[in-house]
């Protein structure tokens, strides 16, 4: 690949994912910037990471600017799409956290936040739309698809028990067959 | 600040770091045990209020760990927690990837990519469920929700100016 990123694209490129955040819907930033601003990533390589960094343990986002970091620059690379993820939110949530210690109050962001919530709720929607389009094709994955929704998202099954469920079956039904 | 609060900060982010399994927020409720009833480092009280800031605040959902160390130890308490939160998780994604791109055309790794997109996309509707009714929406913000969904799948609008006009219609008390 000729036009990896360099690691200042990196840093910028995840500090713009998570400003864009500001009210929720990180996956939905991740992928918008990923997949379609920087066509860094397919929708299918940026799905089954998303899915691996869920199963691993710690914040889903971290360890996506880790995954991504490492595919085009290495150690030095996630280290740099790491600190653009968090720099400017660690600052922000420090300065945050000492009004709240100083004066025990929240400076009043709440219809903004609520707003900018219903907001990033949609943009998630229109994740599964796009995402969806191209993969929910026949009756086995619609039926995956729902099944973890209803268990994790309604019956609210914790994560590994759904995929200790589910996954197998996924993998099983889309091993490649045998020309 | 003192060394034993730190020595406690590092111990307890880097372990909990580990543990988190399905992400930060799966171990809120052994944060909360360890932080106010072991050490006794902010009251009940706070640690709610503190978690509602840290998922207010853009970027990824375990800088509530930042504002428990801040308050345990200061400046350094924070920057400590929040990189003993993050890298052992991290070195774990790093050996995992590492696997993940040497196994480029194995059928293993085709068939994980092809069967668990559904289940992703099924997990990240369950993930926009649950946020909108963490957010303990009304009719109103449903609607927002809807018409904003609208705009982003059929239009090419950047989104960022669509959650800004979402936070602005919430400024003016619409929703």
């Amino acid at each position: 690949m000729s036009d990896k990123p360099s690691l200042t694209d990196l840093a910028l490129t995840f500090n713009h994912i998570a400003l864009a955040s500001f009210g929720g819907g990180l996956s939905a930033w991740s992928r918008e910037v990923l997949v379609a601003e920087k066509g860094w990533m397919e929708d299918e390589e940026f799905l089954s990471a998303v899915t691996m960094c869920r199963i691993l343990p710690g914040a889903n986002q971290v360890n996506l600017a880790v995954f991504v970091g490492v595919k085009f620059r290495g150690i030095p690379g996630a280290l740099a799409a790491v600190f653009g993820l968090t720099l400017v939110p660690v600052l922000l949530v420090l300065a945050m956290a000492y009004f709240y210690f100083q004066f025990h109050q929240i400076p009043a962001v709440q219809g903004i936040l609520k707003g900018a919530a219903a907001a990033a709720v949609a943009l998630t929607l229109s994740m599964v739309f796009k995402t969806g389009r191209k993969c929910l094709h026949g009756i086995v994955p619609i039926t995956l698809f729902l099944a973890i929704f209803v268990l994790n998202g309604l019956v609210r099954w914790p994560l590994l028990a759904c995929l200790s469920l589910l996954a197998p079956l996924a993998v099983a039904w889309a091993w490649p067959k045998k020309p | 600040m003192n060394i034993r609060t730190l020595t406690q900060i590092l111990i307890l982010f880097s372990s909990l770091s580990i543990l988190s399994i399905g992400g930060g927020n799966t171990v809120l409720p052994e944060m909360h045990r360890k932080t106010v009833d072991s050490y006794h480092w902010l009251s009940n009280k706070q640690f709610a209020d503190v978690f509602a800031i840290s998922q207010a605040a853009p970027g990824p959902s375990i800088l509530i760990v930042t504002i428990i160390g801040y308050k345990a130890a200061g400046i350094p308490g924070a920057l400590l927690a929040t990189l003993a939160m993050m890298i052992p998780a991290g070195i774990l994604v790093y050996l995992v990837s590492r696997v993940w791109e040497k196994a480029k055309d194995s059928s293993l790794r085709k068939a994980i990519e092809k069967g668990l997109a559904p289940l992703t996309v099924g997990l990240i509707l369950a993930s926009g469920w649950v946020m909108s009714k963490a957010a303990d929406h009304d009719w109103r913000a449903y609607a927002l929700t809807a018409v904003c969904t609208a705009i982003f799948t059929t239009t090419k609008i950047n989104p960022l100016f669509i959650v800004a006009a979402a936070g602005v219609v919430g400024w003016l008390g619409w929703i």
